[in-house]
């Protein structure tokens, strides 16, 4: 127990003398979620739209005033006319506008006359969230237009009522689950995987294997290290993230209870499994390399950044044993959902199994000698 | 029963170690004393820290034995770490770990008691003369104060043998003889065996009572330095430099009496070993005048281990280092302390 007591000593000493380490582990999980957390989930404003009026009658006037409304209240367009269809066309394809709204002449007759009248909308669908963010408001003001002067007394279109359980969720809260994982991650790649190879490239670890230190005290001292820098890491980015994207679960005790099992949990898991990989590798370029790659690899399809059930099939089987996964839904559970112990013991289960099961597989594969 | 023997520290049998076809160590035999400086001389590559890894424990030996302080190295592993302190090569403290800390957690992993702990790093700081940086980081210390603690700190669980891979290798003429000179009070203080790996010449003559010459995986020679110096022909080497080169100077100058062996360098540089240095002086000179050459510079000095090493591997040591350094590759930066 001092042997090992002396390696995670000695780890948490180095650890402590560098807080750059600390800085960098966190700065890319908080850059990502102040910049994608602003970047995504947001509304479209200010997108425009060319209007092409062929009928000038009273019923595209009132199109006009629902597009002035628009560009009044919600802005998510302003308009500008086009004498032809053409030029309007053109300016789309070129990016001038973000799309052109057509209305072809007899419009106003074809309204009154109840005779299948149309509007047309031409979008540039190379981009996909602005154009949707268009069709969208466009369908709104259409289905207003459609919609009865006199509504009548009684309802006899089925209608759906929506129950929201939680709070508008911003897109900064839905990714904050992912940043704490990610945090934890860059962690134990740098204060982990990657000191860990450094130090045996410069022949710290031919220092300790001439002392008496078993293989699993020296296994179980670099691992608790690991996971203890992991959990601070954690803590931290789950304190300030929660911070900056309004949550405040975390000033429940009984919250912080559950979120510092994840945060163990979690570090358990990620510590094991990049023992696990590194055990064997001598070069110190090595896990440099391989640390962007499997960010990608684990970090994406954990469902961090959109919802897993939107993956391809291989892309879910990837999720299914990908440690994020279960650290980033007991996160969601917690912070946004409070869900309480049960809504996140799989989840432990899964992380502490796979930390324990990785770790059992990473030692007898430790070298004792050189 | 005494029979007058010192006690062996260490005895290596017919060990040898080989990676894929290639042999690092090859059939090496050797016993090191009680209380004995046992200096490993060799080239770069020569096999030196394989054995000397062979014999801490680090790396398993493909045949042979290797008894260290009374224990198998290969049977009892931890009784052998126990016994023994080792540094490596490389400097290994931790740079940002203050002197002190780099001394208590290797302490820690030696199991040694607190009170005694702290006695030893106390009385080791004292020995290597760094008591007053023990609270600094490692980082701030120059490289010979580092080895220093790299020594203090491979003592801190009071060995009784003691194992140095090229402790001088990297150093300043200054801290090189700091290094020596702390060596042996730490030897004849605390009743030490000292194994040591050098490619340093003079290192080796000052230091060791013994020295194996170890040469691609083989011992060469095995003796002390007096002794191994007697072993070659000749007492004094005499360096000659003539102002005009002639291509019969080898021949008539290995006829001058006493001479045994004539080694011809560049620019008219002559290296003759002589059992008579001054006799072979006075003809030298009398040569010059007699044929109208002029003898730019001369000088005579006693065998040392350079000519030991030439005469048993036909090569010179720093040629060997040379070559060797052209197939080093450049430390990659941050790699190397």
């Amino acid at each position: 127990m001092t042997r090992m007591m002396a390696i995670v000593e000695r780890e948490m000493r180095k650890f402590f003398r560098s807080p750059t380490l600390m800085m960098v582990s966190m700065a890319l999980p908080l850059v990502q979620l102040v910049i994608l957390g602003n970047a995504f989930g947001g509304k479209i404003v200010g997108a425009q739209v060319g209007v092409v009026d062929y009928d000038h009658g009273s019923q595209a006037l009132k199109v006009h005033e629902a597009f002035n409304a628009v560009a009044a209240n919600i802005r998510t367009f302003t308009t500008t006319e086009y004498e032809d269809e053409q030029k309007a066309r053109e300016d789309v394809r070129t990016g001038k506008l973000d799309a052109a709204v057509i209305i072809p002449r007899q419009y106003s007759r074809r309204v009154l006359a109840g005779d299948s009248p149309q509007i047309g909308l031409v979008v540039d669908n190379t981009d996909l969230t602005t154009s949707g963010g268009i069709e969208a408001e466009m369908q709104s003001l259409v289905d207003a237009l459609n919609a009865p002067a006199i509504q009548p007394k009684v309802v006899q279109q089925i209608a759906l009522e929506i129950v929201e359980l939680y709070p508008y969720v911003e897109y900064m809260k839905y990714l904050l689950s992912g940043s704490i994982a990610l945090a934890m991650y860059v962690a134990v790649m740098i204060g982990g995987g990657m000191l860990y190879i450094d130090d045996k490239a410069r022949g710290v670890h031919e220092g300790y294997l001439v002392t008496p230190i078993t293989k699993l005290e020296l296994v179980l001292g670099l691992n608790l290290a690991g996971t203890v820098k992991a959990v601070m890491s954690g803590i931290s980015l789950t304190m300030i993230g929660s911070l900056l994207a309004g949550l405040g679960s975390i000033f429940h005790p009984a919250t912080d209870l559950l979120l510092l099992l994840l945060i163990v949990s979690t570090s358990i898991a990620f510590n094991g499994m990049m023992f696990l990989m590194m055990v064997r590798v001598e070069d110190p370029l090595v896990p440099r390399a391989i640390f962007g790659v499997l960010n990608t690899l684990l970090f994406f399809p954990s469902g961090a950044i959109s919802p897993v059930k939107g993956f391809p099939s291989w892309l879910r089987a990837i999720a299914v044993v990908d440690p994020f996964t279960y650290a980033v839904h007991g996160f969601k559970a917690i912070l946004l959902k409070d869900g309480g112990f049960d809504a996140i013991w799989m989840d432990l289960l899964f992380l502490f199994g796979f930390g324990i099961a990785t770790l059992l597989i990473a030692t007898p594969l430790f070298k004792r000698s050189l | 029963m005494n029979t007058g023997k010192p006690a062996m520290a260490i005895s290596v049998e017919n060990i040898v170690k080989r990676y894929g076809d290639f042999t690092a160590v090859d059939g090496i035999t050797f016993h090191v004393d009680d209380g004995e400086i046992f200096g490993l001389l060799g080239p770069n590559g020569a096999g030196k820290s394989t054995l000397i890894r062979m014999m801490t424990t680090l790396t398993p030996a493909t045949s042979g034995r290797a008894v260290v302080g009374g224990h198998d190295v290969a049977r009892e592993p931890d009784a052998v770490r126990r016994t023994i302190g080792v540094i490596p090569q490389a400097l290994t403290s931790d740079i940002d770990l203050t002197l002190e800390e780099n001394l208590s957690i290797y302490a820690k992993l030696y199991e040694v008691p607190k009170a005694e702990r702290e006695r030893n790093i106390n009385d080791l700081l004292e020995a290597v003369d760094l008591t007053k940086w023990r609270g600094a980081q490692t980082k701030t210390l120059s490289g010979g104060m580092r080895r220093r603690l790299e020594i203090a700190r491979g003592l801190v669980h009071n060995p009784r043998i003691f194992f140095l891979d090229e402790p001088t290798t990297g150093l300043d003429p200054v801290s090189r003889v700091a290094v020596w000179e702390m060596l042996n009070h730490l030897k004849n203080t605390r009743n030490l065996t000292i194994l040591l790996t050098t490619h340093y010449m003079d290192e080796a003559d000052r230091l060791c009572d013994r020295i194996a010459i170890v040469d691609h995986g083989k011992l060469v020679a095995l003796d002390s330095p007096m002794a191994l110096k007697a072993s070659v022909p000749g007492t004094n080497v005499v360096e000659a430099q003539f102002a005009q080169e002639s291509a019969e100077w080898p021949a008539r100058l290995k006829q001058l009496s006493g001479v045994t062996s004539v080694e011809s360098q560049s620019a008219g540089m002559y290296r003759l070993l002589t059992s008579n240095g001054s006799l072979t002086t006075t003809q030298l000179v009398e040569m010059a005048v007699s044929s109208g050459n002029t003898l730019k510079s001369l000088s005579v000095q006693n065998t040392t281990l350079d000519d030991v090493f030439v005469h048993f591997t036909g090569r010179q040591l720093r040629d060997e280092q040379v070559k060797a350094l052209g197939f080093v590759m450049p430390p990659r930066p941050g790699m190397q302390p």
